[in-house]
């Protein structure tokens, strides 16, 4: 029986369950005894129980019996030679998986007599539309049969299993329900549980994308020293030429570092003093009707994909400040087509609407009383935002620009398009120079051997970025969170 | 001989000030109206504020006392959809008239708010905040000497002395509501507003706010909004009564407590509505 179906009638157990328990809370309660909780809660515990440990034990059967089988078509296979005609052995059980998946596609008549090379069982499966790689061996056929058949037995005592599992939790629950019976905190405690679950996700996911990045890591240090890396001042990571190692490649990093460093500095400088003045015209100037035209306007532009704001440089910007310059010096253009400075002032518009979003929520936070007591003074409205205001929200105002340099520092579209690949080290702004994330598409895209330190070396860039944005959000929070109830 | 006369001269002027200080008029209201946006939350209201004294005004919630208070300071230019009608004058001069600068005008007239709402700045920075504004000490000296009197006028000095540096929020309520009336001294205004001072206040911090407001009646104005019957008698000398948008009575605050021209005041402080 396939896990969809077991899944379906899990759920419709449930269901009934659910009715029945309602049904049942609903009937005992002939107004002598105050019930604990109302009808529906029983029926949502009955239902619950029926649910959720027969999914449980779904999901960890599923995992279960495709490990065992695996382990299974691995011990038929013949012993592995020299001459094998298959390159490796994870190739040979996915060969024998992916033939077992077409058999099933066969009627019962063709998989009587089905026939023992695999040079006459293409044509029977090509015809039902299953395409197979040519290297599928003679010998896969009949373990390839012999593991449909433990599958299904497989599949077969699992949903019974799991189908009594469901009835008997639904059982259980309804056999509880009493008057006094307290399905509503059970209810109650499994939501909280689900609650946390959810939560964990997320910490799960980092501390899984973490860990993946480091054992690639470590592999790429193995083959380039920590100090070369952290510490070079040249990226040449050359080509992994077969069989080479390819270790005679150059990584630095610190090229690449600060070009990402500049590049987001000097969209900082457009970002910050720009967002943050139309944050405080917005918060304390702007009349309701200007303001809801405004803001609007302004989100929107936050969400313009960045490889539009890529192009707009490359193709707009980017020639313009080239011929500003050539016709400045009357000569030859001193800003290249491709420079930080162009890669910056585009970034920099795009982070703008995300400052003046995030401060403007900071601003309109500060408490009326505030403004009250300064104007009460006889301050005026700039002075009352200067002295009072500002500084009341400035924690929050760094914490947004914390974020805000996180995103500068990932950004890869306008930086590719805009800056450029060449991994310089300088100082001009007017020069191509490149990040962190434009080097980790660079060398992960195309078609280089995995193991070699020319990929590997994304990992190691992927995690000094993971580390660099990870410490700018722990000091923004710590700054907001430290001074955030001053006012309060 | 010379400086005897000037003494007594001094002094005989002082004397005539103080007992024409009853009928000397600071500020006056003529026919004030407020709307918000449709509303008309004020009706024709036609109030006197006399030197050197307290006036209370007093009335059940949404009276319209302090959006008169508010007028008086022009506050309420700072709602959007305020507007004010009549005219209020502050020595004879409109408030509301084109040349008056409303900054200049706040620091004529001060005013303290209902919550305590010191700046999350240090205690010292709170009360020079006003003071460096107008650019009023133009060395440390001064404004250190600014400091410590507008804390001592406002009865806070001993308490906080010692930690001039340390943030105003970290008073008490009623610290930091003496701190608040400490800042609004500060730029030595000519009126004090006070819109309800004591209503976050525990009883004992309200008795020395009190103490405080008759202290700072010989050199100030003040005008004092307040749900307390008890507080309007105790620290006032002229006390107004709203009901509704309207002014009801306005009079001597012991002819008010004891012998009130209108039934509607009758009954409020008597306890019968509000």
């Amino acid at each position: 029986m396939s896990s969809l179906l077991v899944l379906a009638i899990v759920v419709a157990i449930g269901l009934v369950a659910f009715f029945i328990g309602r049904q049942r809370a609903a009937a005992q309660d002939n107004g002598k005894v105050k019930p604990h909780s109302r009808a529906h809660y029983h029926g949502w515990w009955a239902f619950l129980l029926a649910v959720l440990p027969a999914l449980l034990l779904l999901a960890v059967w599923a995992v279960g019996s495709s490990v065992y089988l695996d382990r299974n078509i691995h011990a038929a296979l013949p012993e592995r030679t020299v001459n094998s005609k298959v390159a490796s052995e994870a190739l040979d059980v996915s060969l024998v998986k992916s033939l077992a998946r077409g058999l099933r596609k066969l009627d019962a008549g063709t998989l009587a007599a089905l026939p023992a090379s695999f040079a006459e069982l293409q044509p029977l499966l090509a015809a039902k539309g299953v395409a197979l790689a040519s290297d599928t061996q003679d010998y896969m056929i009949p373990i390839a049969v012999e593991a449909n058949k433990v599958q299904d037995r497989l599949g077969l005592f699992g949903a019974v299993v799991i189908l009594a599992l469901s009835i008997a939790g639904a059982f259980y629950a309804l056999r509880q329900i009493a008057p006094r019976s307290r399905a509503r905190n059970n209810v109650e405690r499994l939501m909280l549980w689900g609650l946390l679950a959810a939560s964990t996700i997320a910490i799960l996911t980092t501390v899984g994308i973490v860990l993946s990045m480091l054992f690639q890591t470590i592999t790429f240090f193995e083959s380039v020293s920590p100090m070369n890396f952290f510490f070079g001042t040249v990226w040449d990571p050359r080509f992994a030429a077969a069989g080479s190692g390819g270790s005679q490649g150059q990584f630095g990093l610190i090229p690449l570092l600060a070009g990402t460093l500049y590049i987001a500095a000097v969209a900082l400088l457009v970002a910050v003093p720009v967002g943050l003045m139309s944050a405080v015209y917005m918060a304390e100037y702007a009349t309701p009707r200007v303001r809801s035209v405004v803001k609007p306007a302004l989100e929107l532009l936050a969400g313009i994909p960045t490889i539009v704001y890529g192009i707009f440089a490359v193709v707009t910007l980017g020639p313009f400040l080239r011929d500003l310059s050539a016709a400045l010096t009357g000569g030859s253009p001193f800003i290249q087509g491709q420079s930080i400075f162009t890669a910056g002032l585009v970034m920099g518009v795009m982070l703008i609407p995300v400052v003046s979003s995030l401060s403007d929520d900071i601003i309109t936070a500060v408490p009326r009383a505030m403004r009250d007591g300064s104007l009460g003074l006889g301050a005026t409205r700039s002075e009352t935002i200067k002295r009072v205001i500002l500084p009341a929200a400035l924690p929050g105002i760094v914490g947004a620009i914390l974020l805000t340099a996180s995103r500068a520092i990932g950004e890869t579209m306008i930086v590719v398009l805009a800056a450029g690949v060449a991994a310089n080290l300088t100082i001009n702004p007017f020069e191509a120079m490149t990040t962190i994330t434009v080097k980790i598409v660079n060398q992960l895209t195309g078609d280089l051997e995995f193991n070699s330190p020319q990929t590997l070396v994304a990992f190691a860039l992927g995690l000094t970025l993971f580390a660099l944005t990870l410490v700018m959000n722990i000091v923004a929070l710590y700054i907001v969170r430290k001074y955030r109830e001053q006012y309060e | 001989m010379n400086i005897m006369t000037e003494q007594s001269l001094e002094n005989a002027v002082g004397d005539k000030m103080n007992a024409k200080s009853n009928e000397v008029i600071k500020m006056r209201g003529d026919k004030v109206g407020v709307f918000y946006g449709e509303k008309q939350a004020l009706f024709d209201v036609n109030l006197d504020v006399r030197l050197n004294q307290v006036t209370a005004l007093i009335g059940p919630s949404g009276c319209g006392k302090s959006t008169f208070l508010r007028c008086l300071n022009r506050m309420n230019d700072t709602i959007d959809s305020a507007r004010v009608t009549g005219k209020i004058t502050l020595d004879e001069e409109d408030i509301y008239d084109k040349n008056i600068d409303v900054v200049e005008l706040r620091a004529r007239v001060g005013m303290v708010f209902q919550k305590p709402n010191p700046f999350p700045k240090s205690i010292y920075e709170n009360v020079a905040y006003g003071p460096r504004i107008h650019g009023l000490a133009k060395r440390k000296a001064d404004m250190d000497q600014i400091v410590e009197s507008s804390l001592k006028k406002a009865a806070i000095w001993n308490e906080v002395k010692d930690r001039l540096q340390e943030p105003g929020t970290g008073l008490s309520g009623g610290q930091q509501q003496r701190l608040c009336i400490a800042r609004a001294i500060a730029v030595s205004p000519e009126v004090i507003l006070m819109d309800e001072p004591c209503s976050a206040l525990d009883p004992i911090a309200t008795a020395r706010v009190e103490e405080l407001i008759d202290e700072l009646r010989q050199n100030y104005t003040i005008v004092i909004v307040t749900h307390s019957m008890q507080q309007a008698a105790r620290v006032s000398q002229r006390t107004a009564m709203f009901h509704l948008g309207y002014l009801v009575e306005e009079g001597a605050t012991d002819k008010m407590f004891t012998t009130p021209d209108d039934k509607r005041t009758q009954d409020y402080i008597t306890g019968r509505f509000g």
